[in-house]
């Protein structure tokens, strides 16, 4: 289109103006109010120490739980929360450290919690099965296998880190 | 596009009128500054509203992290302003705001004092100005104590004092504003907040109305 063509009047060129100059305003004090808000999704994920849990040598094939403590940091507000682990050596000699917490909806789980089902995990909330393995039962509410812990050994020593869903960790 | 959805919405709900009622009014030539540039005095109110809304907006984000609590809220302050993102600049906003309001509504008050402009028939626009006056102040003293650290503490205490001092009643003001006869705690700081937050905000936007109301139905004052 030729200049000629396409004139802008004065009217539509102080509309321009003045939109420009508002928005240039508006978004000199919304931007930084905005970021403010969003910190939350935008911060770097904060590793999690590795904590000390349990002696190597009383790591059997029979899981057992092992109860620990992790710091945590929300915002201005330290503590420590309490975690626990079901902690038992796989056929390989590998270590294998659960989460108790179900993968349905978030209820704690209990080895050989039902007579019914030996040598399984069981979840009382909604009868939810899982093999030692941490996989979960066909055909009862878990979906997918429990989560599990990162770990490492120093000095006879296991350290956990935090529970992955299984295949991340 | 943005055309197009606004004339879509127009066909149905025939919206024009509705801001073109409030957007289209002529400026007298005796209060725009591109004739004479002394009409400038005419801007401080429209200033005063201006960073009352950036107030408004910078406050509404402030409470995302802020805490009304004696445990949790100079912590709280001191997250927003040292770990989050922009905490220095938002919060900045709202501490320099304040003075700011302050300043231009003082400015806006001497122009239409030394103009005459509060006489007949604009004398209850004048009330409500000297209303939105006490309420600004309210919302700077009551806003001062909020990051709870020793400045706030002890200028709230004064200012507490100073509500004492009013005959027969003050011991009683002065315990309904602190929450407790004694303590400046738990108690006064929350009450401080619901005030800052909820009341006085409610309030200066009704009298706000008023003020614009009034302004429009009477149009400005006329030339010296």
């Amino acid at each position: 289109m030729s200049e000629k063509k396409h004139r802008v009047s004065r009217r539509q060129f102080l509309n321009y103006t003045l939109t420009g100059v508002g928005g240039f305003m508006a978004a000199g004090i919304l931007s930084p109010m905005v970021r403010f808000a969003l910190d939350p999704i935008l911060k770097e994920e904060t590793g999690q120490d590795m904590v000390a849990v349990a002696q190597v040598k009383d790591i059997t094939t029979e899981p057992q739980r092992f109860d620990f403590k992790v710091k945590v940091k929300d915002a201005w507000y330290e503590s420590e929360e309490p975690r626990s682990a079901w902690v038992f050596k796989d056929e390989n000699g590998d270590i294998v450290a659960l989460s108790p917490i179900c993968t349905h909806l978030g209820c704690t789980v209990n080895w050989n919690g039902d007579k019914n089902n030996p040598n399984r995990f069981f979840c009382p909330c909604h009868y939810g099965l899982y093999e030692k393995d941490g996989t979960n039962v066909p055909n009862t509410p878990p979906t997918s296998p429990l989560h599990r812990y990162e770990y490492e050994i120093k000095d006879g020593t296991l350290y956990l880190g935090k529970a992955k869903p299984r295949g991340e960790a | 596009m943005l055309n197009k959805i606004y004339n879509w919405i127009d066909e149905r709900l025939d919206i024009t009128p509705l801001w073109r009622d409030i957007a289209d009014h002529e400026v007298p030539e005796h209060v725009n500054p591109a004739h004479h540039f002394s009409a400038f005095v005419y801007c401080f109110g429209g200033l005063t509203f201006f960073v009352t809304v950036i107030q408004i907006l910078s406050g509404m984000f402030l409470t995302m992290y802020y805490v009304p609590d004696i445990k949790n809220a100079w912590e709280s302050v001191y997250y927003l302003q040292n770990e989050v993102a922009f905490g220095q600049i938002v919060r900045g906003m709202h501490h320099w705001g304040a003075s700011l309001v302050i300043v231009m509504m003082f400015l806006h008050t001497l122009r239409v004092f030394f103009q005459g402009a509060y006489k007949k028939p604009r004398e209850l626009n004048w009330i409500v100005g000297v209303l939105i006056f006490m309420v600004m102040m309210g919302l700077g003293f009551t806003g001062y104590l909020l990051p709870w650290d020793m400045k706030a503490l002890f200028a709230t205490k004064v200012g507490l004092q100073i509500a004492e001092a009013t005959p027969i009643i003050g011991p009683a003001i002065k315990t309904l504003l602190a929450g407790h006869p004694e303590i400046v705690g738990a108690q006064t700081l929350t009450r401080f907040f619901a005030i800052h937050v909820f009341f006085l905000p409610a309030a200066l936007l009704g009298l706000m109305a008023a003020h614009f109301l009034m302004i429009r139905k009477q149009g400005i004052s006329g030339p010296l």
